[in-house]
């Protein structure tokens, strides 16, 4: 009889290598089994007394019970908090040095500790120790690495910024460990302290990390980890002890914290999901396409918010590429993740596991083609690599998050195609073009719509490169210096107040018959004045009582024309030159310089303000087009560099469709100083004039005409302020929205933008001194106005020249 | 990019059906189809990005590696290529091929098959008394050729060459490529080459080595890959062990994609020889993986793929000395070839 050498020399299969689990689930048994929450520098010891709840903990590959998670109260989260407030001031006041060393302890202390973070990761999230070895751990350590030179340099860097001050954070379970250092160590780095709730699956290498708090003698407090489940989570986003609010998540719930939180004034950053687009054109390396794929959507089992899940080949090479795909599918080991030679472990739990299997039958059943590797366990949580054929853009396996590793093929005919059926999504996380024509994958960048872009590569990241999506898929960024402002805010906030709304002045007396022809402003929309649909005015009464002249009272289908006229604007606009857009702002001051005298006199008779004031508005009207005309063309990305042989491009993209809603105050420069900014930037804008002085406006139409700006980037319509918002907030082809109005219009608008995650900047109530070029102008309005694209370049033929980690 | 892919058939059991299939084991080549090789893309971050990850992927351990590593110890070419060669020194070394691993540690292992190195490689001088060592034994010598290192003897010479040491019993033949009809892309002239040698060869294998580190870049690697198989190369091969670069993980997957793609086209297997700069066993263990990952179980066996090495064998011996005492070895308890 042979040897069992001898049969294996025969059938040269792959035998088990099992990372032994031993010194992990010793460190569970020393914790008793038990995870509990982490305040003010310490683990909680629920009281018998209080009746505490506790959930299992599960390996989700085998189902073997791993321990149990306390369920947090109301009392722990206010304790949290409270720490965290406590301890904050210091935290912040701390020098950027000090800072940086706690950090950089932390960092030191994830590697020391490396293995141990990605057994337990595997433990307890099911996903191969490959990955949280070689990709999740080493991601973590770089990232607090990467933030503790960020708390070294930001004083300098970031000046006029401030940290938010307690930052609630709540994170997924698919990267446990990694999310939490994407959300911990810029909120550190800037001088926040956080209050972090883990996903209620995966609570062990939180765990693991507030045990390395205490080792890095981070002052108690800084960091509060709070365990349970969604209740608990929902606790964080209503506490009003924090000031800003971090969610990685699904696209749902982001959509209720945004909802919930609305009118609190906490700043809010959403990392929601995704139906990333993974573009292959014919002239591509296909096989290494198709080993991007692998680490598109079979890496971390699919569960990954910017994993590559639609499919998208060129027609002339599709079938073939589609044989690829599954020749290469054939070969992947699906099995027990603490296997090193596993490529797919389990998925997170069995409900997860559920949703996949059905999103799938119900693909199959609609009839589309599902192919499925053979060899799946059969016990545990696992699902075999899926790829799914014959189906259209209208199929929902097209159009939902599976969040599993579920792959759905189409064809394209060419670019323009391309582009087309990858834009042609709710989500803009992430998109991965392959193509060896240097032209063409750099044109696809720019032109598609997600906050990431990996040419010939696929799921790279970095902590010195943003991370974070377009649409539905939220708005802030992680990493990278664009990461940092998710975590602070202007300084001069601070100083703005609350004012009383103003109200509406009372005409006195009948109005004098006007000086000469009956002038009433219309709506101004696609380059041409338009009489308001509802053909209703209002008039315009100064504060003394004087009714200086009528306009049209616009309703929501004024709104509808004005949004459908700056989308048609939108997309040249956007690709006009900067020089081209500074050329046409200079000319607007131009001539309203020309004007500057009927301006003012429009101001004093309208707002009553004094005939210095009213002069010096219009001056800084000029001065503020001028500071945008300057900006247009130099508000430049960046050049990040990561360790890899190549760049990422940060790329300061136009937002699309601003909505803007002006405030009373100082109407004509509250209206310039935000309009010039969205327009400078390249966005087409609906701007809804001051309710009460809205002539400043309607009188700049001829300014407009004469300016050569093309129609439709700047729309405005007249009326109620109120009225006008809620038709654009809730209107889904507006991509931001800008209010200015009272505190229960910013909660509204707050609420309403739940509908397409519009990107949203309200005053809460507060008036801004327009006249200060430290409140109403300068970066924080074109970084408002933009949105960052990180596009990741890879570059390199010959071998020379290194690069990696 | 109109042809249908061949599908691979999955290698079940009887992965050396082959092993006597002497017509499969040639490669008869194709005529050159110049828009199969322009066609070819490859991307060098994305293939490193690939080749990065594959010793993370794979891991064999105990027995199984025991295994892997017997049957890697059967793919090496027991290489000498010295100016100082002697007869002596060569029987020394079809000595060691003969018997590779000391019978005390096969028995401990219960490995009860024959177990030789999958060639011996030498110089045109030494193919005689190489064949003559190891008579008896279903060893093949391969002898390097066509004024090898370099390749830029007289065309009639390197034929003569050839024949010559097939005359002398060598049963593969290891030819380098002409470098420059590479760097200056004449495909055409590098086909009529290897396939002129092909000829020469006559019933003997032929391995084209591509000198991969003269050959700038990937895509030239590629090409050039695809070129020699449709001329006929029974083998591809990374190098002579003479550039400053031999062979690597990157070349190898470039290699083994074409060997893929050329099998998709054609349904005919070639072999795959990595030579120089592997010279651990772990390191056998990684190109182990991406054979059988990117080509399937059958690409394993000594027919489909050969390890150019001298310093291999040793490393692989203490390895399974270690494994079999679970204490680690030194080389001067294996006796040296």
């Amino acid at each position: 009889m042979s040897s069992k050498v001898a049969e294996i020399f025969d059938s040269m299969e792959y035998g088990p290598a099992p990372e032994d689990a031993k010194p992990a689930k010793e460190w569970i048994k020393a914790r008793d089994g038990k995870f509990v929450s982490f305040i003010n520098g310490k683990f909680v010891t629920p009281d018998a007394k209080d009746k505490p709840e506790w959930f299992p903990a599960e390996n989700p590959a085998t189902g073997e019970k791993l321990g149990q998670v306390y369920q947090s109260t109301q009392k722990d989260v206010d304790a949290a908090v409270k720490a965290a407030r406590k301890a904050q001031e210091e935290w912040a006041a701390l020098s950027g040095f000090e800072r940086a060393k706690f950090l950089y302890a932390i960092s030191r202390l994830v590697q020391k500790h490396a293995r141990l973070f990605a057994v337990l990761e595997t433990l307890d999230n099911g996903k191969p120790i490959r990955e949280t070895r070689d990709i999740d751990v080493p991601l973590v350590a770089r990232h607090f690495y990467h933030h503790a030179g960020w708390a070294q340099l930001i004083e300098k860097e970031m000046p006029g910024y401030e940290p938010y001050g307690v930052a609630g954070q709540i994170i997924p379970w698919n990267f446990p460990l990694l999310m939490l250092a994407w959300k911990v160590a810029p909120a550190l780095a800037t001088g926040n302290t956080v209050v972090l709730k883990p996903a209620e699956q995966t609570n062990m290498t939180a765990q693991l990390f507030a045990e390395i708090c205490i080792e890095a003698g981070l002052p108690k407090g800084v960091v509060n980890i709070i365990t349970g489940d969604g209740k608990v989570g929902a606790m964080i986003v209503k506490h009003d002890g924090i000031d800003k609010l971090a969610f990685t998540g699904s696209t749902d719930i982001g959509r209720l914290i945004r909802k919930e939180s609305a009118g609190s004034g906490k700043g809010l950053t959403l990392e929601l999901g995704g139906k990333s687009p993974f573009i292959v054109f014919e002239d591509a390396d296909q096989d290494s396409a198709v080993e991007g794929l692998v680490d598109a959507i079979w890496f971390n089992q699919g569960e990954v918010c910017c994993g590559g899940s639609r499919l998208l080949v060129q027609e002339s090479i599709y079938e073939s590429f589609i044989e690829k795909v599954k020749r290469r599918m054939d070969t992947l080991r699906l099995g027990d993740p603490m296997d090193k030679a596993i490529d797919m472990g389990a998925v997170v739990d069995s409900t997860q596991l559920k949703r996949i299997d059905g999103l799938v039958k119900a693909a199959a059943k609609a009839g589309a083609d599902v192919y499925q590797t053979a060899g799946c366990p059969t016990k545990g949580c696992f699902y075999p690599p899926t790829l799914i054929t014959n189906v259209g853009t209208a199929d929902e396996i097209m159009q939902v998050e599976v969040f599993g590793p579920v792959l759905s093929a189409i064809s394209f005919r060419h670019q323009s195609e391309a582009i087309e059926i990858a834009n042609n999504t709710r989500f803009g996380l992430a998109a991965s073009v392959w193509s060896e024509n240097i032209n063409m994958a750099l044109e696809m960048a720019p032109r598609l719509k997600a906050g990431v872009v990996w040419i010939n590569s696929t799921n790279q990241f970095d902590a010195g490169v943003g991370f974070g999506g377009y649409r539905e898929s939220g708005y802030g960024r992680e990493g990278g210096r664009e990461g940092l402002y998710s975590y602070m805010r202007p300084s001069v906030d601070a100083l703005m107040e609350v004012s009383a709304p103003a109200k509406r002045n009372v005409q006195k007396g009948t109005a004098e018959n006007v000086q000469s022809i009956d002038r009433t402003a219309k709506n101004y929309i696609g380059g041409k004045q338009k009489r308001p649909d509802g053909n209703y005015s209002m008039p315009v009464v100064s504060p003394a009582g004087k009714l200086v002249g009528e306009v049209g009272e616009g309703n929501r289908k004024d709104i509808r024309d004005a949004v459908e006229a700056a989308t048609a604007a939108s997309g040249g606009w956007a690709n006009t030159t900067g020089h081209a857009r500074a050329q046409i702002m200079y000319y607007i001051a131009e001539n309203l310089g020309a004007r500057a005298d009927e301006f003012a006199k429009r101001l004093q008779e309208m707002t009553g303000a004094t005939p210095a004031a009213a002069k010096k508005e219009v001056q800084m009207s000029l001065e503020r087009l001028f500071t945008y005309a300057a900006w247009a063309d130099k508000y430049d990305g960046a050049v990040h560099t990561p360790p890899m042989r190549g760049v990422a491009l940060a790329m300061n993209e136009a937002m699309g469709v601003m909505g803007i809603v002006c405030p009373d105050d100082q109407p004509l420069l509250s209206f310039i100083s935000l309009m010039a900014p969205a327009m400078a930037m390249g966005n087409a804008s609906v701007i809804v004039p001051s309710t009460l002085y809205p002539l400043a406006a309607t009188d700049f139409y001829q300014v407009l005409e004469t300016s050569d700006v093309p129609g439709g980037v700047v729309n405005i319509v007249t009326g109620d302020r109120e009225t006008l918002t809620k038709t654009l907030a809730e209107h889904d082809g507006v991509d931001a929205l800008w209010y200015f109005g009272s505190v229960e219009g910013s909660k509204f608008v707050e609420e309403a933008s739940v509908t397409n995650l519009k990107q949203i900047w309200v005053n809460n109530g507060k008036s801004r001194d327009w006249t200060k070029n430290d409140q109403a102008e300068g970066r924080e309005f074109l970084r408002r106005s933009t949105q960052v694209k990180n596009i990741w370049i890879p570059y390199g033929e010959t071998s020379g020249g290194g690069g990696g980690y | 990019m109109g042809v249908e892919p061949l599908p691979i058939k999955p290698v079940a059991n009887d992965a050396t059906a082959n092993r006597n299939n002497h017509k499969m084991m040639r490669n008869p080549g194709m005529p050159l189809d110049l828009s199969r090789v322009e066609d070819i893309r490859m991307n060098f971050s994305a293939l490193e990005r690939r080749t990065s990850s594959i010793s993370g992927r794979r891991s064999v351990k105990k027995d199984y590696q025991a295994a892997w590593l017997l049957k890697a110890l059967s793919c090496i070419d027991l290489t000498t290529l010295s100016g100082d060669d002697t007869p002596g020194r060569v029987q020394r070394l079809c000595a060691k091929a003969k018997n590779p691993v000391r019978e005390d540690i096969l028995q401990a292992l219960g490995f009860d098959r024959p177990l030789h190195t999958g060639a011996v490689c030498v110089y045109h001088d030494m193919v005689e008394t190489a064949v003559r060592s190891l008579e008896g034994t279903d060893i093949p010598v391969a002898a390097v050729s066509t004024g090898f290192p370099h390749g830029l003897s007289p065309m009639p010479q390197k034929i003569a060459e050839i024949k010559a040491s097939v005359a002398a019993g060598a049963k593969e033949i290891d030819i380098v490529i002409t470098r420059h009809h590479v760097l200056r892309g004449e495909w055409h002239a590098l086909y009529d080459e290897v396939k002129a040698y092909r000829e020469a060869c006559g019933d003997s294998r032929i391995k084209t080595i591509l000198a991969t580190g003269e050959l700038a870049t990937m895509r030239n690697v590629a090409k050039a890959s695809m070129v020699c198989m449709m001329a006929g190369a029974d083998f591809i091969k990374t190098s002579t062990g003479k550039e400053t670069t031999n062979a690597n993980l990157n070349v190898s997957m470039v290699m083994v994609r074409m060997i893929r793609a050329y099998h998709e086209m054609t349904g005919q297997m070639v072999g795959y020889k990595p030579a120089g700069g592997i010279s651990k066993a772990k390191d056998a263990l990684v190109y182990q993986a991406l054979m059988k990952d990117e080509l399937g179980r059958e690409w394993l066996e000594p027919e489909w793929f050969r390890f150019g090495a001298s310093s291999l064998l040793g490393d692989i011996e203490r390895q399974l000395e270690h494994h079999v005492t679970g204490h680690y070895s030194s080389g001067n308890r294996h006796p040296i070839g």
